[in-house]
Parts: C-alpha cells; sequence; structure tokens
C-alpha cells in the first residue's frame, strides 16, 4: 500500500472539529478535535452520555445510516468521513480496530474463536488457510491464552468473559492496526481480570506499536496507561492535556470535579464530594455552558456563550471555561472549589463492638445448586458449591462488605439472607430470629427490619408504577392503612433521600440513574427497617453523581441507625463505607476483618492481588507500583480445587517448598483469627504478616 | 395513584378520546336508538319485502318484512354484550391463568399448561356444537362462556413465558422481600408489565368474538332465530350484496365502527399505562 508521504512526527488519527447529530436533532457529538501519534495512548474520558463512544463510532464510519456527521477524520492524511462504503470496509480491522466492552456478543457463537481470528487476518491479508489459522494461534499466544493451539478450535462460550475480551485483542491486532480504538474495554470484567487485561493491551500495543484511543468512565485505567487525557461532557471536549497536568493540575471546574469525586483507596476517610445535579440531556441543553448549571465557580458570564476550547499551557494542554487562567493563578482544586457536605454529627463514644445487639449472624452457611442434564428423565450430573460453609456477624449499626468477583457467591449468600427461609445447612439469624424456626406471620414481621437494594435502579423498580405507589406499596402491606398518613410517609421518605414530595407522580424512567437509586433507598427505608442490605448499590451509577448516594447513604446509617450489609465489588467504595469486609473467593470467606487492618496489612494473598489490581486514580502512583498479576481464571464452582481453593492461582504457591505446598492441596484452611487482639482472620495456611502492597500510604 | 395518573393520561390521548366518543356513540346507537325507530324489531311490514332505505324504513327491509334499522340495533345489543364479555373473560383468564404458572412454577405450571395445552387440542368448535343444544333455553351466558373458554390458551402461553422472565426482574424479587403476597405481585406487578400484550388481545378478542358467534350462529348455534346479533344479520345479507346491499352494508359497518372504536381506546389505554410514552 502506499501511503501518502507524511513527516516523521505526523499524527496517524486526526479528528478534527468532528459533529454527530442524530436523526430528531440530537447533537451527540459537538466539535471534538484530537491527534494521536504512533505509539500513543489517549484517554477519552466521561460520563455515560458525554458522547465519547459515538466519537469512536464516528470515526470507525460505523453510525447507522441518516446520521449527520460534519468535521474531518484524517488517517495517515487520508480524509475518512465522507469516504466510499468500500473504502471504509478495507480501513476497518486492517489501519484501525475497535475493541468492545462486551466481549461475549463481539464474537459469533457457531465458529471458534481460532476461526473468527483467522478470517479477520485472511479478508485483509493474502495468505492461505492454514498459514491464517497458524497466525491465529500465534496471536492467541501472543495475548496470554494458555495451550492456544487447543483453544483456538473453541466456541466463544466456552472462553470466560476474561479470556474472550483477550482474544478479541488477539483479533482487533491481528493485520498490525495503526490505530486501536477500545471502548470500555474493561468494564464489564473482574479487577484482577481487568488487570490481565490491562497488561495484555500494553502488550499487544508494545508488539504492534499501534496509537491506543482508550474510552472509558474509569479514571483509575486511564491513570495507568494514558499518555494523554481527553475529558468529555456532553458532547464537548472540555479539557484536555498530558495525563499527569490533568490529574494533578486540572483547569476545568468539571475535570476537578470529577477527580474530587472517586472514593479513593489511599483516601479513605476523606468524604466524598459530589457534583450536584445531572448531566444535561443532548435535546435540551442549557444556554451558554453546559456544566454551569452544576457549577460551583459559575458566574454570570458562563451563561452567555458557551466555552470554546483554549490553549492555556504548553503541550497541547486546553480548556473549555473562562475562568481557567484564574483558576491556574489560584491553584484551586476540586477539593476546596466543590462544597463539602456536612458530615452528620457522629453520636460520640459507640458501645464497643461486643457488646452491641447482632442484628445478623450468619453461621457455616451453605448453598449448592444442583447441576442438571437431560430434557425428559433429568439426572444430577454434578453439584455448583455456590456458598460453601461462611460464617459473619454484624453488629447494631455497622457495615459489613462482602467482596469478590463474580461467580464468588456474594450475591447467593445475599439471596440466602433475604428468602428468611431454612438455608440447605447452616443457620442464619436475623435480629436474633433463626430463618429456619419463623412462623409465616413472623417472616412478615421480620421483612419490616430487614430491607434490600438493588444494583440496577432501573430494574428494582416497576417501570408501570408511579414513584408515589412504589413507596406506598411496603406500608400497605404493613399495616399502613389511612391513605393520608401514606401521602405524609411518603413525603418525608422523599424529602429523606434528596428529592421533592412532587415527585410522586411521576414514573420511575423520568428520572436519572442516581435520582432512581435514591428511590429505591427511599423504598427500602419507609418501615423503617433495622438492617438494608445493599446489593452493589452505586455500580450502576456516574462517578459523579455516585458520590452522592453513598454520602447519602453514609448520612442516613449516622442518623437512623441503621445496619448495612454491603455487597460490592468495587474495593474502593468498600473502604470508604464499610466498617469491616468480608473477602469472599469461591463460596468461602478468604478473609475477614476491621477495614483498616484489611486493608493496611492483607493477610491472604487473594486479598493482596484484589487490592493491588484496582487501578488508582493517580498517574505517578500506578507507574510506580508492583501488580501482583493472578494467573487465569476464576475456576469453576462445579468444580472447586481440593483443599485451599485460591492454590491454582496463589502467586505464593511459587514460594512455598514441596511439603508445604502439599497441605496448602490436602488441607483446607479455615478463617484463623491473626492476632488476639485485633478484629482480622484469614483463611490461608501461610498468611502474610508484612505491610501493605496496595499504594505507598494505604 | 396508578389509576388517577392512568386515567388522566388517557383523557389526554387524543386518540383515545375519538374512540371512547365513537364507543360511546354507538352505544347510545344501539340502546337508544331502538326508542326513536318507527318499527319494532319483532314487527314484520307484510307490505314491503326487501324494500330499499326510505323514508318509512330507515335502513330499508329483509325478505320477511323487518326493518333493518330495528333489527340490526338489536343484533347490535347482543354483540355487544357478547363481545366485550368474552374478550374480558378471555384474556382476563389468559393473564391469570398464564402469570400464575409462570410465577409459581414447578407442578402448578405444569397442571395449568398441561390444561391449556389441552384445551388446544380439543376441537372446540365440535365441543360447541355438541354442548349448545343442551343450553337450549338456558341463558346466552353459557354461550359466552364457552366462546371465552376456547379462546384464551394461545396468550396465557405468552403470557406465561413473559412471566418467566419478568419473575426474575429486581422489581418482583424486591416485592417479595417486602412480603407481599404471591396474588398481589401478580395482580401488581407483572398483569401490568404485560398490560401491552393483554389490551391488545382483549381488542382483537372483542371482534374475534363477535365474529366467531356470527359463525356459530350461521351453523345454528349460538344465537338462535328468532333473536339476532350482528353475525347472524350479516351471514344472511351476505349472499344478498350484489342486489340488496343495505342488508349487509349496514349490519357490517357497524360492527367495523365497533371493533374500530375499541381499538383506538385499547391504543390509548396502552399509552397510557406505558410510562414510555410521551402522549
Amino acid at each position: 500500500m502506499n501511503e501518502p508521504t507524511t513527516g516523521r512526527d505526523a499524527p496517524i488519527l486526526e479528528v478534527n472539529d468532528l459533529n454527530v447529530t442524530f436523526r430528531g436533532g440530537i447533537k451527540a457529538v459537538r466539535g471534538v478535535s484530537y491527534r494521536l501519534d504512533r505509539g500513543e495512548v489517549l484517554g477519552i474520558v466521561g460520563e455515560s452520555g458525554s458522547g465519547k463512544s459515538v466519537t469512536s463510532l464516528a470515526v470507525m464510519g460505523l453510525l447507522p445510516e441518516g446520521t449527520e456527521i460534519s468535521g474531518s477524520v484524517k488517517l495517515h492524511g487520508k480524509e475518512l468521513i465522507g469516504a466510499r462504503e468500500e473504502e471504509l470496509t478495507r480501513l476497518r480491522g486492517k489501519s484501525v480496530s475497535m475493541i468492545f466492552q462486551d466481549p461475549l456478543s463481539a464474537f459469533t457463537p457457531v465458529y471458534t474463536i481460532g476461526d473468527q481470528i483467522a478470517e479477520a487476518v485472511r479478508i485483509h491479508q493474502k495468505v492461505g488457510k492454514d498459514q491464517a489459522a497458524k497466525r491465529a494461534v500465534e496471536l492467541l499466544d501472543l495475548v496470554g491464552i494458555p495451550r492456544p493451539d487447543l483453544r483456538a478450535k473453541a466456541f466463544p462460550h466456552e472462553f470466560s468473559g476474561g479470556m474472550r475480551q483477550r482474544a478479541m485483542i488477539a483479533m482487533a491486532v491481528a493485520n498490525d492496526p495503526d490505530v486501536l480504538i477500545c471502548d470500555e474495554p474493561t468494564t464489564a470484567l473482574d479487577v484482577t481480570i481487568q488487570a490481565q487485561v490491562l497488561e495484555v493491551l500494553k502488550t499487544a500495543q508494545r508488539e504492534t506499536g499501534a496509537g491506543i484511543v482508550m474510552i472509558t468512565h474509569d479514571l483509575g485505567v486511564v491513570a495507568g496507561l494514558a499518555d494523554r487525557v481527553l475529558v468529555m461532557y456532553a458532547g464537548r471536549p472540555v479539557e484536555t492535556g498530558a495525563v499527569d497536568e490533568i490529574y494533578y493540575r486540572p483547569r476545568q471546574p468539571y475535570t476537578m470535579g470529577l477527580l474530587a469525586s472517586i472514593p479513593r483507596m489511599d483516601r479513605p476517610t476523606e468524604r466524598l464530594i459530589p457534583i450536584e445535579g445531572n448531566p444535561p440531556s443532548p435535546a435540551a441543553l442549557p444556554p451558554g455552558c453546559p456544566f454551569a448549571p452544576r457549577c460551583p465557580l459559575k458566574v454570570e458570564a458562563c451563561d452567555d456563550v458557551e466555552p470554546e476550547l483554549e490553549r492555556i499551557g504548553p503541550g497541547g494542554r486546553m480548556s473549555a471555561c473562562i475562568r481557567s487562567h484564574e483558576i491556574d493563578l489560584k491553584g484551586l482544586d476540586g477539593a476546596t472549589v466543590y462544597p463539602v457536605p456536612e458530615a452528620p454529627a457522629d453520636p460520640g463514644e459507640r458501645t464497643p463492638r461486643a457488646e452491641r445487639e447482632t442484628v445478623l449472624k450468619a453461621d457455616d452457611l451453605v448453598r449448592h445448586y444442583p447441576l442438571m442434564k437431560g430434557a425428559v428423565f433429568k439426572r444430577q450430573v454434578g453439584t455448583v458449591y455456590a456458598v460453601d460453609g461462611i460464617s459473619f456477624d454484624i453488629a447494631q449499626g455497622e457495615t459489613l462488605a462482602l467482596v469478590g468477583e463474580s461467580g464468588c457467591g456474594k450475591t447467593t449468600t445475599l439471596q440466602q439472607i433475604m428468602q428468611l427461609q431454612a438455608p440447605e445447612g447452616g443457620t442464619v439469624v436475623v435480629l436474633g430470629k433463626d430463618s429456619a424456626k419463623l412462623g409465616k406471620a413472623e417472616r412478615k414481621a421480620l421483612r419490616r427490619d430487614l430491607q434490600i437494594v438493588f444494583q440496577d435502579p432501573m430494574a428494582a423498580l416497576d417501570p408501570r408504577m408511579p414513584v408515589g405507589d412504589i413507596l406506598a406499596e411496603p406500608l400497605r402491606a404493613h399495616g399502613y392503612k389511612d391513605a393520608k398518613a401514606i401521602r405524609t410517609r411518603i413525603d418525608e421518605l422523599l424529602t429523606l433521600v434528596g428529592l421533592a414530595p412532587e415527585h410522586a407522580e411521576r414514573y420511575p424512567q423520568h428520572f436519572s440513574g442516581g435520582q432512581r437509586q435514591r428511590i429505591g433507598i427511599a423504598r427500602a427505608l419507609a418501615l423503617e427497617p433495622k438492617l438494608i442490605v445493599l446489593d452493589e448499590p452505586v455500580s450502576a451509577l456516574d462517578v459523579s453523581i455516585q458520590a452522592g448516594v453513598i454520602n447519602l447513604l453514609e448520612d442516613l446509617k449516622v442518623r437512623l441507625g441503621l445496619s448495612y450489609l454491603f455487597v460490592a465489588h468495587d474495593l474502593s467504595v468498600v473502604r470508604h463505607l464499610a466498617d469491616r469486609v468480608a473477602v469472599m473467593y469461591l463460596g468461602k470467606i478468604a478473609e475477614i476483618g476491621a477495614v483498616d487492618e484489611v486493608y493496611g496489612a492483607p493477610a491472604h494473598p487473594y486479598t493482596r492481588a484484589l487490592l493491588s489490581a484496582i487501578p488508582l486514580p493517580d498517574p505517578e502512583l500506578e507507574r510506580s507500583r508492583t501488580r501482583i498479576l493472578l494467573e487465569g481464571d476464576l475456576p469453576s464452582p462445579a468444580d472447586p480445587p481440593s483443599g485451599c481453593r485460591f492454590r491454582t492461582r496463589c502467586p505464593k504457591r511459587a514460594l512455598l517448598d514441596e511439603a508445604e505446598a502439599r497441605k496448602c492441596a490436602e488441607v483446607e484452611p479455615t478463617v484463623v483469627r491473626l492476632a488476639p487482639a485485633g478484629d482480622h482472620g484469614a483463611a490461608c495456611h501461610y498468611p502474610e504478616n508484612t505491610e501493605a502492597v496496595a499504594a505507598p500510604g494505604v | 395513584m396508578r389509576s388517577k395518573v392512568t386515567l388522566a393520561r388517557l383523557v389526554r390521548n387524543p386518540q383515545a378520546r375519538y374512540g371512547l366518543l365513537a364507543l360511546v356513540l354507538l352505544l347510545a346507537l344501539a340502546y337508544l336508538g331502538p326508542f326513536f325507530g318507527p318499527y319494532d324489531w319483532t314487527e314484520k311490514d307484510f307490505m314491503a319485502f326487501l324494500s330499499p332505505p326510505s323514508a318509512d324504513h330507515w335502513w330499508g327491509t329483509t325478505q320477511i318484512g323487518q326493518d333493518v334499522y330495528a333489527i340490526t340495533l338489536r343484533g347490535m345489543q347482543k354483540s355487544i354484550v357478547i363481545g366485550f364479555l368474552v374478550a374480558l373473560v378471555s384474556t382476563g383468564l389468559a393473564a391469570l391463568v398464564g402469570a400464575a404458572a409462570g410465577y409459581f412454577g414447578g407442578w402448578a405450571d405444569k397442571a395449568l399448561m398441561w390444561g391449556a395445552d389441552l384445551l388446544l387440542v380439543l376441537p372446540s368448535f365440535l365441543i360447541i356444537a355438541i354442548i349448545s343444544p343442551r343450553l337450549k333455553g338456558g341463558s346466552w351466558l353459557w354461550f359466552v362462556l364457552l366462546l371465552a373458554l376456547f379462546s384464551w390458551m394461545i396468550t396465557s402461553r405468552v403470557v406465561r413465558s413473559m412471566t418467566l422472565s419478568l419473575r426474575e426482574r429486581e422489581f418482583v424479587l424486591a416485592a417479595r422481600y417486602m412480603g407481599i403476597p404471591a396474588w398481589k405481585i401478580i395482580l401488581r406487578h407483572i398483569v401490568p408489565n404485560l398490560s401491552s400484550l393483554l389490551i391488545i388481545d382483549a381488542t382483537i378478542n372483542v371482534s374475534g368474538a363477535i365474529i366467531g358467534e356470527a359463525a356459530l350462529s350461521f351453523f345454528g348455534f349460538g344465537i338462535q332465530p328468532p333473536d339476532v346479533s350482528l353475525g347472524t344479520l350479516i351471514a344472511a345479507g351476505s349472499d344478498k350484496v350484489t342486489g340488496y346491499p343495505w342488508l349487509f352494508l349496514f349490519p357490517a359497518g357497524l360492527l367495523v365502527l365497533l371493533v374500530l372504536s375499541v381499538n383506538l381506546i385499547g391504543d390509548g389505554l396502552r399509552d397510557a399505562l406505558d410510562p414510555g410514552s410521551n402522549k
């Protein structure tokens, strides 16, 4: 291919004033410009709806017909906007490749992984079938898939999520592309797998020398990977610059707020700073600066005209704010600019944990699912050990977090508790009452005190019910008869969670994600429960919204004396919200104890790996820290390893001698208290007692 | 609160407003119209056989001298009652059986769906034909029940499979964890979330029942002479449509108007119940 002659430092991809307008006049992207050099990683950051994905789809020419696209996208100096479809098809996968968020839907289920990668090779290169198949195996080896020759013959559903994403990367780099566009490539993955995939991505970039456009909402991922960052808000770039500049010296209020609102694992005690309000809908943008309604630095001039992206420093440092220079001069940052919401007064000295009432106690809880086969005559072919003997307790006024990767049995545990039925094995005692011995009326009465907040705020609220009815439902079920009393209580609840009473007549879909989650919380609070189970309550929310909900949960806990059982996979949020934490692995508790002790001195190798896998929104720390990378995936809970369940992935096993290793394979460790004084236990034969590895200062 | 909001949305919807207006007018025509006509539906005018519409006989007469205006309205009364009752019973049965089968699962599911399958394979026409002579002299409500009994199964299978996915949704779980009894969850959360399907099904059932009744009447079951329904009138008039169009056009036209207005209301109700529509 003869490329147009370009200078050595000419960008491979150059986007200039890109505008995308969907049918119906919705302006999704407004004036995005960036350039990508060879071997460079550009992070595009923004909340959902900020137009970051649409931008990349426009670059690939993958937007639906009827979408108006203007501006210019140049690949090696060649214009792509308005290019013919055949030409774009030739470029896609060859010069520009894309990695999507959901790796399952990105593969065709009926062909083997190897065939699909080989197909990608054969489309753009003139090679024979055998050679393409060979190349596919090489590529799978490159992305770290064990025994690639065998795995190439596997079908997509036989791969785990992390492996699929790696195969996706293998396919994307199959033709040595110049540009790799990654759209939230690790959002659907667990942290330890995310760390693996990011590592693979770095390898792939080293091998191909491609430029990467990394689209994500996770500021931690960007901090560790990107060279330059572009922050988007309401379809527009609002700030751009080198990664350190953006993280340490943000000059645009939105970026400042975004960085201040992230819960940090290394700064757990600070109160989170939410950005008030919601991002504007692209159909109804405010006049002037779109961020002005939420901005703490707003002045009157902000409403006059939308600020352009202006140069504020060397090295392509640009910001779209009329007060950028002022911020620069005064050296303001998010923590000083944004109002820190006041924490409710702590009720002072609390009685020691041992003397407080125990609201929930699970003892040796077991839940196995039979694995059935056959359509007509079902027979059991195995057992899924979803939860295999876990014990914990929650004292009044305390938050216990249950953390672990998907498939570790968190959700099953939670369901066992919520059902208030006799568990398969062990006992669940809620507020002093054994769930196995409850009568029907007692169970219903107990439900008053045990409520739940779900993960997905859309699915948790009946879409056909106005908010008022949703909140009235638990009230009516538990004996509120008087319509007026119900109405008063609904108003109270809505105010309590920061909404207005007149919201009662609207439907859930008229609210944003954060507001819906607040409605979910209000419903859980309706009957003044003693214990609330939180099932990943903030994982579906954007960062700036998440901070507000976390603060709300903290406030309510103090004000109403609630206890939480908090299930999460985000360890930074856990650090912020929880008093104690239990780390689960394959249906067992690996480590349990007070948050500070577990995070400060993790004893179980799994906890250590988990903590080190979390990306921190701090570029310098990210560069300096060493990661403990776990190998492989979570074993199937239907066939857990003998002895210690973690031994197949344990980084510590390499350091053990034969006799010690045999103990791991033969004897199953139980949770042992590490120090007689502390609240900290781990299920490991050889627990660690050195200092934390997660990050300096943790 | 939901009923109040829904009603407000229904009235705001122009489609539903026209549908409601048309239905009210048709009902008025069917029940008040006969008082204004010059003839009773049982009267026969032996001076005018098959006479076209005139000042005396507004919509003409039949071959035995009945006034078409009078008998059409009489037939419409019957058809409206039959159509609405059958639709109500059949859709209600489909929703309850399907939702219960899907929600409870296990043996309840097996038993209910087995019953539905059994009714599906039985030749409904034959059964109605066998049973209806025994009901002679009985109330025509039996006929309505029979028609409804054989028309709910397919919908209930669809309802069941939709319930299976709804059952796993978190708002249903939330209700269960709140201590809401199962039948209340079915009525409050599951059935309203299927309302699009059910409303469309009910409106189709209204027209289906009117036409089905006509087919049965044609073969001598169902509404028996001297009583009439729109179905029997259309059946009787259809072979003379070229020579004496008024025998066919008036009942058929009214049937179309009736079904149309029901459909309009159905569409409006669906939009009003669905917060996703912005009408």
